[in-house]
């Protein structure tokens, strides 16, 4: 076990530094620089002048260098201004070190955010707390209702139940975000009265059940129809197994049927799929906090990329990779722990 | 008088389908007493299982008991109430399945499979739950119980699988244990412990027996009592010697003239397969349902109405056939003619010595021991001539599916030869080898259902063979081609057009044996042809084999685990044991005394449906080791019941060379001569 855990570890990194370096390679691309350049300078600066700020602020380094250095394994080197031979910072909101230190990812220094004036940790930090929480709610709704509406519907393959839980898991999946969040807002926000239609509250004031009700159901409803057909169909297939019929010739009740041998059998093949929707939530979530004026790590993330934010689009990257590798080991495990095929030889 | 412990009359069984009604089993009746074991025969679709499934009242949704009564200890079944269901249900009727693996919930411990019966149906707490359950696991005589109670069902073999199954069956004392075929998926000798077993308990408890099977052998061994059924219906009944010593039933006749009872060989006996197929369901013919199939069928007399069972000599003794008296029972059957033996020719295959080692990465997750070998096959030289048929048997693991790999270049050989026709090909994988040498050596495949491609039609996949290897120079010289191969599998030319799902299994298999057969090869290595196959099937498809073997003088290395069959086909037999050939010689030598003690545990455990023979008793003890792990000295010493006649734990120590006995006979054994020679036969 500790041995699959180490190599799994490694193997997690060498990806992450692949990954990473491909997007770090993709947002230094000489026309973002030339932009970043020019949104820093003046409107209309000439190419020396360009140029000239480029060099000073370390991005004529070699690239290596600067990759290295991002990651937190290379010293980065002061910026010198040229003509008062003092260290300055690249941009007035953010101190940067006077003399070379290791200042990257690994030490926790994720650069400067010029979107929002501020360094990158700062803002990512809340984000990411903001929508952490919003995962959790929408994870908490999601899931043991998809379970149980999936386990319902596939207990009695072909019941009356089964067919109308299928039907109302096809639509709702096949509704994305945008639509089920404009039609619920208009439903529960305008017309009813009973939810917010925005979320922008919720960040300084704390989340409630007014303001933060349709930001949850809104991707909890579709992932719900996806999770509730899947664990249909994973117990489906378990209700027609041999095992089954033993434990039902054994004497058992059909409920005790179901909670004793079905249960475990039948959420083997969710639970990855499960562990899979995190990386989809974290990017679902970009259409739902645009949607409602949230605060996280969706709306940093549109906001970095609408505005060449080359630092804070570099963490958004790191986040959703760690994200994605993260919950794949979960899911690896957890299949493990779950099958005991798999797990005891 | 004693009442009956099960009691069925005129039971029929319905499928409802949107469409029509299926009639599935029509006008059943039988009786179990007390202590009795009743064997129910059939082959597939013959609604044995449905009855069974019907006693317990857990028919699939769509199925229905539209008339007749099973009354169970004097109760009828169909007045209980769910919950009275569910108290006779694992209490006093338990069940025992044909796969052992599936049956058995693959994410429970064994423990709580065993006890959770006990909690069911008794007051009992957990301490007396678990003592009790290893009590039966000591009973179903599995070693190391305590150990197993921990485990999970994937990590026991087949044969334990189906021991514990057996054991939570009988955990709560029924008065009624139903085994729907709980040892088809086995082996041999482990399929003789578990008829043992079966017997044994049955006698200790006093458990009444519904034995549900195809192999007439096995119900002759265990039961009491007999029903044979044939599409939906009882055609014969009685007690087991009355009806397997007096058959009066032309369907049960067919089926023991197709079977290869033990004596009977190729040339000499051939088998006589009933001709036509099982009707379907709801294409039943009027009258006798085997009509259509029997050679003393008389129309206006048994196509006129529906017929009911009459007595058949003694009174117990019942047959649904209405002539009885007209038809001559001991009558040759006609149409077996002998054939004259084929004179065998030169050597075609050669191997010496032959080795197959894998590598075993150790398990991905959890563990990372380092790599293991596997010693699938090790040591293994014998020859083939053309038109020899040489069979191959051995338990599961023995090594022979990958030795037959090995010869058809899906793998490649790990050390020694293999020669055929003077060229080497143990080290030839099939990608590398050329077109000629593939056709020359072709397979026949075990399960015909999966090795066929389900969207395209039979006829296009048999012109694709031939079109990979280069026979006929257009396509409709190919069509032509292939619509003789049709004739030569004896398959109506319009099939060529049919989608594989169209076909029986039966005739899925002469489509394989038409594709091995269309490049003609010199060479054919089948794999268990006959093993998914229903008995009256198995006859047509060996006869075919026989036939197209004598016609074409092709070699054909059979690999099977039933030597009845392999005792009816072949002219030399090789008998394998954890990757060692131990014993090899002529059919008669191998069937024979002196034998190797493991050839002779194989023989003892044929089930053998003639109530004349007479078998001595040889049940292996344990399990087959891992060929990860193979013992020290003779491979088969863990197991063997004769080690104490040799000296000097000599078994354990040192590999037994191959001795040759007689000309062409030898055993790989260190059993003194005085010993072999005082062999007597296991069968007489």
């Amino acid at each position: 076990m500790l041995n699959f855990l180490t190599r799994r570890l490694g193997v997690m990194a060498l990806t992450m530094i692949c990954l990473t370096f491909v997007v770090f390679y993709l947002v230094n691309l000489e026309p973002n620089l030339r932009k970043l350049a020019i949104s820093q300078t003046e409107m209309h600066a000439s190419d020396e002048h360009i140029e000239s700020w480029l060099t000073k602020n370390g991005y004529r380094r070699p690239f290596l260098e600067r990759y290295a250095a991002w990651i937190g394994v290379w010293q980065k080197q002061p910026n010198i201004d040229p003509e008062s031979g003092k260290p300055v910072s690249r941009f007035s909101y953010c101190d940067e070190p006077a003399v070379p230190v290791f200042a990257g990812v690994i030490e926790g220094d994720f650069g400067c955010s010029t979107k929002f004036k501020t360094k990158v940790a700062d803002k990512m930090l809340p984000a990411l707390r903001a929508t952490g929480l919003l995962m959790f709610w929408v994870m908490a709704t999601m899931v043991p209702v998809a379970l149980f509406l999936g386990i319902l519907s596939g207990m009695r393959e072909g019941s009356k139940l089964d067919r109308v839980l299928s039907v109302l898991s096809i639509v709702t999946t096949s509704t994305p975000e945008y639509v089920s969040g404009v039609v619920l807002t208009i439903i529960f926000g305008t017309w009813l009265g009973w939810l917010n239609g925005s979320a922008a509250s919720a960040t300084g004031d704390g989340i409630t059940f007014y303001n933060f009700t349709l930001p949850v159901i809104t991707p909890a409803i579709y992932g719900m129809g996806y999770i509730a057909r899947m664990t249909r169909a994973s117990m489906a297939e378990v209700m027609t197994a041999q095992y089954i019929r033993t434990a039902r010739l054994k004497g058992l009740s059909f409920y005790a049927v179901i909670i004793k041998h079905a249960l475990r059998n039948a959420l083997i093949a969710p639970f990855t799929v499960i562990m899979l929707l995190f990386p989809w939530l974290l990017t679902g979530v970009v259409i739902v906090e645009v949607m409602f004026r949230y605060q996280g790590f969706g709306l940093a993330l549109v906001e970095a990329a609408g505005n060449n934010d080359i630092d804070l689009m570099l963490a958004c990257s790191l986040v959703s990779v760690v994200l994605v590798l993260a919950t794949q080991l979960i899911s690896d495990v957890g299949y493990a722990y779950l099958n005991p095929r798999i797990r005891v030889q | 008088m004693v009442e009956p412990i099960l009691e069925i009359s005129n039971l029929s069984i319905s499928f409802f389908t949107r469409a029509v009604e299926i009639p599935a089993v029509m006008d059943f009746s039988c009786k179990i007493m007390p202590g009795e074991s009743m064997g129910l025969v059939g082959e597939s679709g013959c609604g044995k299982s449905t009855v069974a499934l019907a006693i317990l009242r857990d028919l699939a949704r769509i199925g229905r008991i539209t008339d007749g009564t099973i009354k169970f200890n004097g109760r009828d079944m169909a007045t209980l109430s769910d919950e009275e269901l569910m108290r006779v249900r694992g209490s006093e009727i338990a069940m025992v399945y044909q796969e052992p693996m599936a049956s058995l919930n693959p994410t429970m411990k064994i423990e709580q499979q065993l006890t959770e019966v006990l909690f069911i149906h008794e007051k009992v707490s957990k301490q007396e739950a678990y003592d009790r359950a290893l009590e039966m696991m000591k009973a179903v005589r599995l070693p190391d119980p305590e150990r197993m109670m921990r485990s999970y069902p994937h990590q026991l073999s087949g044969g334990q699988q189906q021991r514990i199954v057996i054991a939570m069956a009988l955990l709560a004392n029924p008065k009624l244990l139903i085994l729907d075929e709980p040892t088809t998926a086995l082996d041999v000798t482990v399929e003789a412990g578990i008829v043992e077993l079966v017997k044994d308990l049955g006698n200790r408890f006093g458990t009444s027996m519904l034995f549900i099977s195809h192999n007439l052998g096995l119900i002759l061994e265990t039961c009491d009592r007999v029903t044979v059924m044939y599409s939906g219906e009882a055609v014969e009944s009685g007690p087991i010697h009355e009806v397997f010593g007096a058959v009066r039933h032309p369907y049960t006749q067919g089926l023991f003239r197709s079977m290869p009872l033990l004596g009977k060989n190729r040339n000499s006996s051939p088998l006589v397969p009933i001709p036509g197929q099982l009707p379907l369901p709801h294409e039943r013919p009027q009258g006798c349902n085997f009509g259509p199939r029997c050679s003393y069928f008389t129309d206006g007399v048994c196509n006129r109405a529906d017929i009911a069972m009459l007595p058949a000599g003694t009174p117990s003794h019942q047959s649904r056939c209405l002539r009885i008296e007209a038809i001559d029972w001991d009558a040759a059957a006609k149409g077996g003619a002998a054939n004259v033996p084929t004179a065998i020719g030169e050597n075609l295959l050669d191997v010496h010595s032959l080795k197959k080692h894998y590598q075993v990465a150790a398990s991905e997750l959890f563990g990372g021991r380092e790599a293991r070998t596997v010693k699938a096959v090790e040591d293994v030289s014998f020859t083939a001539r053309e038109a020899e048929t040489v069979a191959i048997v051995g338990e599961s693991g023995c090594g022979k599916s990958t030795l037959a790999k090995v010869l058809l270049g899906l793998e490649t050989a790990t050390g020694g030869t293999a020669l055929f026709d003077a060229t080497e090909i143990q080290s030839d994988p099939i990608d590398k080898r050329s077109t000629k040498l593939i056709s020359s050596v072709q397979m026949i495949f075990q399960n015909p259902f999966d090795t066929l491609n389900p969207s395209y039609s039979v006829g296009s996949q048999i012109v694709r063979t031939l079109e990979r290897f280069g026979i006929g120079s257009s396509t409709e010289e190919r069509e032509s081609m292939m619509l003789e191969l049709l004739d030569l599998v004896k398959l109506p030319r319009a099939f060529a057009t049919r989608m594989p799902r169209q076909l029986s299994g039966g005739q899925k298999q002469r489509i394989g044996v038409a594709r091995a057969f269309a490049g003609r090869p010199r060479m054919i290595i089948a794999d268990e042809p006959m093993s998914a196959l229903d008995v009256s099937v198995q006859a047509a498809i060996t006869e075919l084999l026989t036939n197209l073997q004598r016609q074409s003088r092709t070699t054909m290395l059979l690999i099977s685990h039933d030597l009845s069959l392999v005792r009816y086909l072949s002219d030399r037999v090789i008998v394998m044991y954890l990757g060692h050939i131990v014993e090899q010689g002529t059919t008669d030598q191998i069937f024979q005394p002196p034998y190797h003690p493991y050839t002779e545990a194989l023989l003892a455990a044929i089930p053998l449906a003639d109530t004349t023979a007479k078998k001595r008793k040889v049940v292996l003890e344990g399990e087959i080791p891992s060929a990860m792990s193979p013992p020290p000295g003779c491979p088969f010493q863990t197991r063997c019941h004769l080690k104490a006649k040799v000296a000097g734990g000599l078994c354990e120590s040192v590999v037994p060379p191959m001795r040759v006995l007689t000309d062409g006979h030898a055993i790989k054994c260190h059993l003194p001569s005085e010993v072999l020679d005082a062999m007597t036969p296991v069968i007489s």
